[in-house]
């Protein structure tokens, strides 16, 4: 009985995993592998692919121009949604819930939406092609998110402690930072990783607020298929790079991750 | 939890409210100002009034777009909410085995969704791919660069593969709150297989399913990267989505005042929806308090 | 600061200044009678002041591009609607 059971989460990772496992071997053949025969493993691995990312500019530049932009987003997101969060969670004021709706909103809105008067925005005031500009651009998305997951967090932490805490005489401040952050770390960790996440996988936005000195590694690689379209290896290889960073950090939030997708709300 | 009136508390939503205001309000306000005039670059803008909204709200364009996009939802959310919550309810409860589940099942989400379009093109192209290869060897006439259907499948397929993981982890954590006590109490009634799930646990799921409609609606309401990058909208047409076709018009040929009146149609859609679900959410919480 | 790019009209911002002069009017009403009134109208769920003000301006919204969508070219006959529509809320939702 248990064990006919488990057959279908089985069966579903399997399906998850064979694309993934395709894009592996890819990354390990030589391009004159990959075009000249059908192989279900790589006959002869190399890691050629990989040398060409991490040694040729055009690629690696990619990286690092996303990585900053998508730091500095989680910076300045997760920032600013810690107050506003605390205050969400613990205080009822003016507008509160259309203001939270509101933020919401802003979540569900398609990012082609945004797409053109960004692109006007960041030109008129000169950031354009600037890491700012697509870390100020995915605060859209990650704000919101970071205040909704870290609300669901600080609403599990009992008003009493603020309470004590003031007639103990700390200020807000020190309260806020001395004892409430610490106590809603993993939240805050949640919420980081989550805008990191999100950041990082966007394109469209990303994509059309840079040119050359930001250029996205997501761009990079959509550019490379138009353009030569045939060096499938180097390819898949780059593709193989940009999941490392979430499959690393996985395992950290995994109980985490269904609150953290879900907007704080499970 | 009683929260207490404090209007300082504006205070300490005032940065996030300066900054997402910049991000949504000022773009809003442009794209606004925008659909009711024609311009020629440069800055210059001519007062047209309606006229956009009327082409847009006539032509066959944004009709197909719209209709592709309805039914591709639906399609998306008729294969993704079952299959998930059956994989979830298959899953194990504890254990080392639970989180190797929860950890490769996730690794999809965590994809650029660029790089999940560039897997699914290697994976189904019939000179590389593996799925490609295998149909082709097995005689199906399937290509997604000539065939629509075949994009379409590949399209859906993909986004199953992409999203299904969510709506698994959304039914675990509620699946995960059920206490034993409730199946051993089933158990002694004698309760059928059917009647756990009908009467325990699709009412504790009730919460995060409807979270899981939300997100998967929305997100696949808004899907751009993933069938550009894969089909590029084609064959012809017929993969172009509502994001994709907005995109083509606002950047490709960057006709501002068209591509604004879209924007805004798309947009009041997208804000209706979500209006009802966080409304139908609020107060299905507010009746269980 | 530039805004030529932003295409403002005369029409544009009068529509933007009602909207503000709306949320302004909804903070005062709210400051001389705090609580936003909660009641439950016609659609069966809780709405406040706020609610019933999001409610009228998105369907006027859409009352708008309906009208359009139909053949109507005077948008002023759809405005006219709305404003109806909008006592309508005021009154039982």
């Amino acid at each position: 009985m248990i064990k006919s059971i488990r057959i279908t989460p089985m069966l579903y990772i399997i399906f998850l995993m064979l694309p993934l496992y395709w894009l592996l071997t890819m990354a390990l053949k030589t391009n004159t592998e990959i075009l000249s025969g059908f192989s279900l493993w790589p006959k002869e691995p190399t890691l050629a692919n990989f040398k060409t990312i991490l040694t040729d500019a055009s690629w690696y530049s990619g990286y690092i121009n996303s990585t900053i932009y998508v730091v500095l987003n989680t910076i300045i997101s997760i920032s600013v949604a810690l107050p506003a969060a605390y205050a969400f969670s613990r205080y009822r004021f003016m507008g509160d819930k259309h203001l939270f709706f509101w933020l919401l909103s802003n979540r569900m809105a398609p990012p082609a939406v945004f797409v053109l008067p960004f692109f006007q925005l960041y030109s008129s005031i000169g950031l354009f092609d600037t890491h700012i500009a697509v870390a100020l651009a995915h605060c859209l998305f990650n704000v919101p998110l970071a205040v909704w997951i870290l609300e669901g967090f600080m609403s599990g932490v009992p008003k009493e402690i603020d309470e004590t805490a003031q007639i103990d005489g700390y200020s807000f401040g020190s309260f806020f930072v001395r004892i409430f952050m610490p106590l809603i770390g993993s939240g805050i960790g949640v919420a980081a990783f989550f805008c990191f996440m999100f950041s990082w996988v966007e394109l469209l936005i990303a994509r059309t607020l840079t040119s050359v000195d930001a250029k996205p590694i997501a761009a990079v690689m959509t550019r490379t298929v138009s353009a030569s379209g045939l060096d499938w290896g180097v390819l898949a290889a780059a593709g193989v790079l940009t999941i490392v960073p979430g499959a690393i950090v996985i395992w950290f939030v995994r109980n985490h991750i269904a609150k953290g997708f879900a907007l704080g709300r499970v | 939890m009683q929260r207490k009136v404090n209007q300082k508390a504006w205070f300490l939503v005032l940065p996030v409210f300066l900054l997402v205001a910049f991000s949504a309000v000022i773009p809003l306000m442009t794209v606004v100002n925008y659909s009711v005039q024609d311009s020629f670059g440069n800055n210059e803008f001519f007062w047209v009034g309606s006229e956009w909204f009327v082409e847009i709200l006539n032509s066959d364009r944004f009709h197909d777009a719209l209709g592709r996009q309805l039914l591709f939802s639906g399609i998306i959310l008729a294969i993704e909410i079952p299959l998930g919550i059956w994989v979830a309810l298959s899953m194990p409860r504890r254990g080392w085995g639970a989180s190797v589940c929860l950890v490769l099942m996730a690794l999809p989400l965590l994809i650029p969704w660029n790089v999940v379009g560039t897997i699914w093109q290697i994976f189904a192209r019939a000179d590389i791919g593996l799925l490609g290869h295998t149909l082709a060897a097995m005689g199906i006439d399937y290509n997604y660069t000539q065939s629509s259907l075949s994009a379409w499948i590949t399209v859906i397929v993909m986004d199953v593969w992409h999203w299904t993981s969510l709506v698994v982890l959304l039914c675990y954590a509620g699946l995960c709150s059920i206490p034993d006590a409730y199946y051993q109490a089933a158990k002694i009634d004698g309760a059928s297989r059917w009647a756990v799930f009908r009467y325990i646990q699709l009412p504790k799921m009730q919460r995060v399913l409807l979270i899981a409609v939300l997100l998967r609606f929305m997100d696949s309401f808004m899907i751009y990267t993933e069938p550009f990058v894969v089909t590029g909208g084609g064959p012809g047409n017929a993969t172009t989505f509502l994001s994709i076709d907005l995109v083509k018009m606002a950047i490709g040929q960057f006709d501002l005042g068209p591509a604004a009146a879209f924007s805004l149609v798309y947009f009041l859609i997208v804000l209706l929806l979500s209006w009802v679900f966080y409304t139908v959410m609020t107060a299905r919480d507010g009746a269980e308090a | 600061m530039d805004l030529a790019w932003m295409g403002w009209t005369p029409f544009t911002a009068t529509f933007f200044s009602v909207i503000a002069c709306l949320l302004v009017v909804m903070m005062v009403w709210e400051k001389l009678s705090p609580g936003g009134a909660p009641r439950f109208g016609m659609l069966r769920f809780e709405t406040t002041r706020g609610d019933r003000l999001f409610v009228t301006l998105l369907s006027s919204a859409f009352i708008h591009l309906g009208w359009l969508f139909f053949g109507g070219t005077d948008l002023w006959w759809a405005l006219g609607l709305s404003v109806l529509y909008a006592l309508a809320v005021f009154r039982w939702v």
